[in-house]
């Protein structure tokens, strides 16, 4: 494991008007591995990502990347640090072919027209690295994919940009058993070649699937954040649904031993 | 359809990245996919042009007449630029009423200032009617973009004011005669015919330049590439096409006397260059690919970084600045801009003619061509029902019907396409 994580975020707090999302939240993210946040709906996931992506910024709290103190303001700040967020409702263009979608908003020039050529090549070395093998060819339109597929593009689209961390929200929610399986080998890969990656995800045998440590968000708190390894999928039932078990440590006690789980 | 891909994955790795170049019975069985998943492209329109023409020359002798055939041209010209500027606000599914009543504004601003007895130079006064379109445009798309007004009631309300501006400016029951010459030309003056035959072999031989060495670059590159017997076909075609025109152009047209009149018009050249321009802009450029996502998932160009509310206001500016451009054809048609200027059919027209050549009223889908295969569709019944003499109520319910039945066509190909999921 590596000395520093990618990502920690510390004492984030979150409000919209008078409702308090997110309460002093902690949250690491280590390099090569892949932490699952899980938590019941309205837990705070979606709005912990969007604070460390740029979307809704944080009101208080400290983010530090790679070790270095820094403050998001905008899905930019996000990317430029290396921060891609795959979002569950597919952030891909139905009306563009699978090239379009994986460098939209970063085409490719030559000096008078789109480099279509070198933009296809990159984007066929990417989806042939990440064993992403399904498509009949990288220039149809997405409309014309899978499910499974899509998330394949999209996850593609999110790593090719030399990002270190990658967030999927709920990557496998709409998918079949074949295409699930594809898309976990794919956030499995990832880890593997490296990279940070956070998986939100309601389907703990999924998380459970390719999960290296889980942090159970409960009503806007930390619940716990667990090795996966050292739990159930009962255990992390119970954090989700109650937000402790006698079963883990307590976070303040992991913060006082600064285990990284 | 996710099973059997999923299970031949280690199978189709090579011959799916890798792509090799396609065969022409790929080609063919890929575009009759597309075609049956509702993604017809040109074919409606092309249809549309030799069934109705056929349909006329059998009811009328003049209408395959060299005369009227040039007339088409002429007669079609500001439809066909003022739907290239629709498409790019149709691309975002946003709409333009007022696209008409802005031509006439702009084409009545360069009529006063063209005005004897002290005419501004004609630099001038096209710089400030394109200036007043861009303005139109920039004002609507502000207040789309920005406020959040729907740009159908905007430029609803845009239909009714401009129209109002261009009374205002003109004066009631006026009408400014356009004694420029240059203005005139665009629709009353016709290149040499050696002229039209430079231009054709000239534009056909970059055309063929690009899209073959197109081929062959891809090709190396080990890029999946169109046949070369495809892309020798359609150049074939498209050669056959100007040339017959050219030819027929050329040919001595004047109703006797002694005055000459031949060869093709120079809207031709104009509508050409306007043709490349847009084509570039929307294909060759990230602006262009902006407009189309933008277009496509409004949401998802956003999460890319792009500035949608920017593209918005951008694509009303430009369609207003074509139908401006459109607005000074017309003019030159007329030789004169009344009160009317930009009124009638003019909005329907062009609308029309985007949807009839294959755009999407729910926006992104359209090229630049689509405006002029619906130009020629629109201007072919326009012409035919004169022709034959049909009265001004039947003309007006064919019209009505013929742009519902393109309207129809879009929506049930969009059905299909979500069926087949190609949306």
């Amino acid at each position: 494991m590596a000395e520093v994580p990618t990502l920690e975020a510390r004492g984030i707090n979150k409000s919209f008007g008078p409702v308090s999302v997110l309460k002093d939240v902690d949250f690491e993210v280590w390099p090569g591995k892949v932490t699952a946040l899980v938590g019941d709906n309205g837990a705070g996931k979606s709005t912990l990502i969007k604070s460390i992506a740029g979307i809704y910024p944080p009101d208080s709290g400290e983010v530090r990347f790679e070790g270095h103190p820094v403050t998001i303001h905008t899905p930019r700040d996000a990317a430029a640090l290396g921060i891609e967020v795959v979002y569950q409702d597919l952030a891909l263009c139905d009306n563009l072919d699978i090239v379009q979608n994986m460098f939209l908003g970063r085409e490719r020039r030559t000096r008078f027209t789109l480099d279509e050529d070198g933009m296809e090549k990159a984007a066929r070395e990417t989806l042939a690295t990440l064993n992403v093998t399904t498509v009949k060819s990288i220039r149809q339109k997405v409309a014309s994919l899978s499910g499974g597929q899509r998330q394949s593009v999209a996850i593609a689209k999110a790593v090719m940009w030399n990002s270190k961390l990658v967030i999927l929200d709920e990557p496998t929610a709409a998918l079949g058993v074949a295409q699930t399986r594809n898309v976990l080998d794919l956030v499995r890969r990832l880890a593997d070649n490296g990279l940070a990656v956070v998986l939100i995800s309601h389907n703990l045998v999924d998380v459970f699937e390719v999960a290296d440590r889980i942090a159970v968000l409960y009503l806007g708190r930390m619940g716990a954040t667990v090795d996966a390894a050292s739990v159930d999928s009962a255990t992390v039932v119970e954090l989700i649904t109650t937000g402790r078990s006698e079963k883990v440590p307590s976070p303040e006690v992991q913060r006082v031993t600064g285990a990284p789980a | 359809m996710s099973t059997p891909t999923t299970v031949k994955q280690a199978g189709e790795r090579e011959s799916a990245l890798m792509a090799p170049p396609t065969t022409f019975g790929d080609y063919s069985r890929n575009y009759w996919g597309k075609i049956r998943g509702g993604d017809m492209g040109a074919l409606p329109a092309v249809l549309g042009i030799v069934v109705l023409s056929a349909l006329f020359a059998l009811k009328s002798p003049v209408f395959l007449s060299t005369r009227n055939f040039a007339n088409l041209f002429t007669q079609g010209a500001s439809t066909v630029v003022i739907a290239m500027g629709l498409i790019f606000v149709l691309l975002l599914g946003e709409i333009d009423l007022a696209a008409g009543y802005t031509s006439g504004v702009a084409a009545a601003t360069l009529a006063v200032l063209l005005r004897e007895p002290n005419p501004k130079p004609l630099i001038v006064a096209l710089a400030a009617c394109v200036g007043v379109g861009a303005a139109i445009g920039l004002l609507q798309g502000m207040l789309v973009a920005k406020v959040g007004i729907p740009s159908f009631v905007v430029t609803l309300a845009g239909f009714l004011a401009w129209q109002g501006v261009v009374l205002a400016i003109i004066g009631e029951g006026g009408n400014v005669v356009i004694t420029s010459n240059a203005i005139n030309a665009i629709e009353g003056k016709n290149m040499s015919p050696l002229a039209g035959w430079v231009m054709l072999i000239v534009s056909v031989g970059i055309y063929g330049a690009i899209t073959i060495s197109r081929v062959f670059r891809r090709r190396r590159a080990n890029l999946a590439t169109e046949p070369v017997s495809i892309a020798v076909f359609r150049l074939a075609v498209i050669t056959v096409i100007g040339a017959v025109s050219v030819y027929e152009l050329n040919k001595q047209r004047a109703l006797g006397g002694g005055t000459s009149l031949r060869g093709v018009p120079w809207v031709v050249p104009m509508i050409g260059v306007l043709l490349v321009i847009g084509s570039y802009t929307l294909n060759q450029t990230t602006y262009g690919r902006h407009i189309y996502a933008t277009g496509g998932n409004t949401e998802a160009a956003r999460r890319a970084g792009i500035r949608v509310d920017r593209i918005r206001i951008s694509v009303f500016v430009i369609c207003s600045v074509f139908a401006a451009l459109g607005g000074v054809i017309a003019a030159s048609y007329l030789s004169s801009v009344d009160p009317q200027a930009g009124g009638g059919n003019t909005l329907l027209f062009a609308v029309g003619a985007a949807v009839i050549g294959g755009t999407s009223l729910f926006g992104g889908r359209g090229k630049m061509r689509d405006a002029v295969l619906g130009g020629a569709v629109i201007a072919i019944i326009a012409n035919g029902m004169g022709l034959l003499g049909w009265s001004a109520a039947v003309q007006f319910i064919a019209t009505g019907l013929v742009l519902l039945v393109a309207a129809g066509v879009d929506a049930i190909s969009r059905k299909t396409a979500a069926a087949s999921g190609r949306a």
